[in-house]
């Protein structure tokens, strides 16, 4: 499954042997490098960043790392190997071979599905374009580039399935990902979450960590996808979301390791003698922590939804890891616990599973990024600081499906509009939170140096050392 | 007592301070060997095929983790589940059975060098033209403590193949413990060998030279015990077979056997101790042994938190499987040593020696050479001496600098060191 960098798209499908889909995509490739020039990374595009790039998709292949310019980054379409003899896995095709051509009946909700994952790829760019310019250290610039290429290739992955399977319309919804921008009011990205600014490096590492893992999940219930092309995409797209998820753990992991260390030498847990050392207190990390999770909850979903269960009945998306699930992979007869306000508190109540198939994607999701902040708070236990993180409630702050019509405390108690004017601040960051933490950032570009507010890495990329020059200058 | 020497297990690992669950190494492995729980991704030993698929994918290098541990004590994945951080490296002869004891009688204290020790020595620094001083802040070395008539009697803790099991030459990690009797050692040092029984002549064996491959404060810190490298002879070095007697008793020890040591000897091939001194390292096969101690001793330093002078490591074997050391080497970090390999016997490469590497790598070796507080070890086979003297020659002139007139000064100063054999 090598591949083939001898055409000008690298690609392990074959793409020499079908010439229409080959000058499709060959026609929408100047229009993405152009899309790059305008709206990826700012005044870095002549830069040599040490970057992976994907040189086959075996083990051994798809990490080869090099310095190079990000738009010479070689943007290509790499499936994951066919699976021998693979079945549709779940819902009513349960048992058929999977499907290697879109069938005509499911043809638009699965379009759908690939415009909507499609269109969260380009929107990150976006968010993001401006963050090169207050980097850390090189270190993580080279972190947020390598991210940002990821998210280009993963948009190529996705305009792939809308050439190869989806014909005009496809060529269309390709164009259109190019066309809408993060943020604008006329015409926005998709989702909320990715409509949000990323405006400083802790909102970026909260971001990879949180957003970032919807991505994760999202991507791992399309891998279990009955269409073979979506689920092979997806697979291999995993692998390079990986790195992503790192990058978040890491930075906020780094992040409130300084704080600790510089809380150690002051001996204080006072937030003003701590943000005078210019570095970010551990109430203000819980703020943006709330944020950001709960924003991210909302990307999976209503909690009670008829479209989830059209997708996993007609088999073009499935839960998380579905092939380890004990169950009967159709769901007609189980149920699952959804939330809803009652009488002024949270219950669960039973619904229909397949209608709750987005709820059951969103507590596998939290049980993951619990497991993170955990480990977040091992670093803190190991200054010997007595503060703990926790995520909030995943009823706090949602601004979609029935419980945004309730106000929820992070704790999960339902409070009155007025409790939630006066608290709020104290649960999310304020207009000065983000000041303070905007007022951190500057650029370190010198190698081996780290901006005050945050702590050096453990490990360097690919084994280099923490002071190697990720990124050069030209 | 007589157990067969315990096979070291090269364990896989993950780093569970560093590991961000991602589980992309689960979904790469082949084998099945990686699991995970809510807690820790492990690695069940008796699986893993060291294939390496895993290692590219991971994004934080977490499984790029290594331990070498006794084959019978590999950590079992219950273990693994449950910790926060990786268990340091043990020394490989714990756990084993520590040495009787060995008392330092009166008049053993002192001594003559033994004239055949003398004769060994001055071949072996004739390829820089006799003995040179040590450098200016070597430590003060201890020398024959023990002679041959009232040698010191080790036992021994571990013996380690280090080399492949495929591999042509069996060069074996030998670790001796003196118990508690006093046998102090630096980087460098050599220590004297005495086979037991008789040559064809009726007489006794003479004394074997080796050079001590761990650093002072012993193979396992705060223990009374030291390594030594040891490549067991079958043919002379003109490739006829030929039966080595030291090294062929030395690689056949078993846990708890006694051996008669003598020395230490060396006052001269000694590793400078002061700030911001850098050593440039050339070896081949065994003669990895002094900078093996030299480097564990600085790597002990580094992962101290210590600021260290700089590290260049020049390494020639066949091939990797060949190298000793090789495994351990690999992973030290890069901000630590600078290595280069250089391997002569792979299939399909061309052959690539430790001189080859010196001209490589000749802006760098000549800026350290520049440099006074630079140290230069050279130790191997005989053969070396004559590529590497032109490589140092050819470097230097592309690089403003004259070798002729910088050689003899190095010498002088204590900062050029030849051993070879």
């Amino acid at each position: 499954m090598s591949i083939d960098y001898s055409q000008k798209i690298p690609n392990n499908v074959h793409l020499n042997d079908n010439k229409t889909l080959q000058r499709a995509l060959e026609h929408w490739q100047p229009e993405f490098i152009n899309w790059w020039q305008d709206m990826g990374p700012d005044g870095s595009q002549n830069f040599d960043v040490y970057l992976r790039t994907a040189v086959s998709v075996d083990p051994s292949g798809w990490a080869h790392f090099d310095h190079v310019k990000m738009p010479d980054y070689r943007w290509g379409i790499f499936l994951n190997p066919a699976e021998e003899g693979r079945k549709v896995n779940f819902g009513a095709h349960k048992g058929e071979a999977a499907w290697q051509e879109v069938p005509g009946e499911y043809r638009s909700n699965l379009r759908r599905l690939i415009v909507t994952q499609g269109d969260t790829e380009p929107a990150s760019v976006e968010q993001q374009r401006h963050l090169g310019l207050t980097c850390p250290s090189l270190y993580d610039m080279r972190n947020l580039f390598q991210v940002n290429v990821e998210e280009g290739r993963h948009l190529w992955a996705m305009v792939y399935l809308l050439h190869a399977y989806f014909g005009r319309d496809g060529r269309e919804e390709a164009e259109a990902l190019l066309e809408r921008r993060s943020g604008d009011a006329d015409n926005p990205r998709i989702l909320g979450a990715f409509n949000e600014r990323t405006p400083d490096w802790l909102s970026f590492f909260m971001f990879t960590y949180f957003t970032d893992r919807d991505g994760k999940y999202q991507l791992c219930s399309l891998a279990e996808s009955g269409f073979d092309p979506l689920a092979r995409t997806c697979k291999f797209m995993l692998t390079e979301e990986a790195h992503h998820m790192f990058v978040g753990e890491s930075g906020v992991g780094r992040v409130i390791q300084r704080t600790c260390d510089v809380m150690n030498q002051l001996k204080t847990d006072d937030v003003a003698k701590i943000r005078a050392q210019g570095v970010i207190d551990l109430p203000t990390i819980q703020r943006y922590l709330n944020f950001h999770f709960s924003v991210t909850m909302d990307l999976f979903g209503a909690d009670v939804s008829s479209n989830a269960a059209t997708f996993y009945t007609t088999g073009l998306k499935g839960r998380y890891e579905e092939t380890k699930q004990t169950d009967d992979h159709l769901l007609n007869d189980a149920s699952y616990g959804v939330l809803e306000v009652n009488d002024g508190k949270l219950v669960t109540i039973q619904a229909p599973y397949l209608n709750a198939i987005n709820e059951k994607l969103r507590d596998d999701y939290v049980v993951d990024a619990k497991a993170g902040i955990e480990r977040w708070n091992k670093i803190i236990q190991k200054a010997g600081i007595p503060f703990t993180l926790s995520a909030p409630h995943k009823a706090f702050n949602r601004k979609i499906g029935p419980l945004s019509a309730a106000k929820i405390s992070p704790t999960g108690q339902v409070v009155s509009e007025g409790e939630w004017t006066h608290q709020h601040l104290h649960w999310l960051p304020s207009a000065e939170d983000r000041a303070f933490v905007a007022s951190l950032m500057g650029r370190v570009a010198e190698p081996g140096k780290f901006a005050n507010w945050i702590a050096p890495p453990a490990r360097g990329i690919n084994n280099q050392p923490v002071d190697f020059a990720y990124v050069r200058f030209n | 007592m007589n157990a067969a020497p315990a096979t070291i297990l090269r364990q896989h690992l993950i780093d569970p301070e560093i590991c961000i669950r991602c589980n992309t190494c689960e979904e790469t492995c082949p084998v099945d060997a990686i699991s995970h729980d809510s807690r820790n991704y492990v690695i069940d030993a008796a699986k893993c095929k060291l294939c390496y698929n895993c290692i590219s994918p991971c994004p934080t290098g977490a499984i790029d983790s290594w331990r070498n541990m006794p084959a019978d004590r590999a950590y079992p994945i219950a273990e693994q589940l449950l910790w926060d951080s990786l268990p340091g490296q043990i020394a490989l002869d714990q756990g084993g059975t520590t040495g009787a004891g060995t008392e330092v009688g009166a008049g053993n204290t002192a001594g003559e060098t033994p004239a055949d020790v003398a004769q060994i020595a001055a071949a072996s620094t004739a390829g820089q033209g006799g003995t040179a001083p040590p450098p200016w802040s070597a430590a003060h070395p201890y020398v024959n403590l023990y002679g041959i008539h009232q040698p010191a009697v080790a036992t021994v803790s571990g013996n380690f193949r280090l080399t492949a099991e495929d591999a042509s030459s069996d060069i074996r990690h030998i670790v001796l413990d003196f118990g508690n009797a006093s046998f102090p050692v630096l980087e460098g040092q050599t220590i004297g060998i005495l086979p037991p029984g008789l040559d064809a002549n009726g007489k006794p064996h003479h004394v074997r030279l080796y050079s001590v491959a761990s650093p002072r404060e012993g193979e396992r810190p705060k223990y009374n015990n030291l390594s030594l490298t040891v490549k067991r002879v079958t043919e002379d070095h003109e490739g006829k077979a030929a039966h080595g007697i030291g090294s062929n008793y030395l690689c056949d020890l078993k846990k708890g056997d006694k051996v008669n040591v003598v020395g230490p000897y060396g006052t001269s091939f000694l590793m400078p101790n002061h700030p911001g001194s850098h050593l440039l390292m050339i070896c081949t096969g065994t003669g990895s042994a002094p900078m093996r101690a030299m480097t564990e001793r600085r790597r002990r330093k580094f992962s101290a938190g210590e600021s260290l002078g700089k590290q260049m490591l020049f390494f020639g074997a066949r091939s990797s499987g060949e190298l000793p050391y090789f495994g351990p080497l690999t992973k030290l970090p890069k901000e630590f040593i600078d290595i280069n390999f250089g391997f002569s016997r792979v299939p399909g490469e061309p052959k690539r020696y430790v001189q080859d590497l010196l001209r490589e790598r000749g802006e760098d070796v000549a800026r350290l050479l520049k440099d006074e507080n630079t140290y230069v070890y050279i130790c191997g086979l005989k053969g070396m001496e004559k590529g590497v003297e032109e490589a140092f020659t050819a470097l230097c002139q592309a690089n403003g600098l004259d070798w002729n007139s910088l050689r003899p000064q190095m010498l002088q100063q204590g900062r050029y060191h030849v051993e070879t054999y």
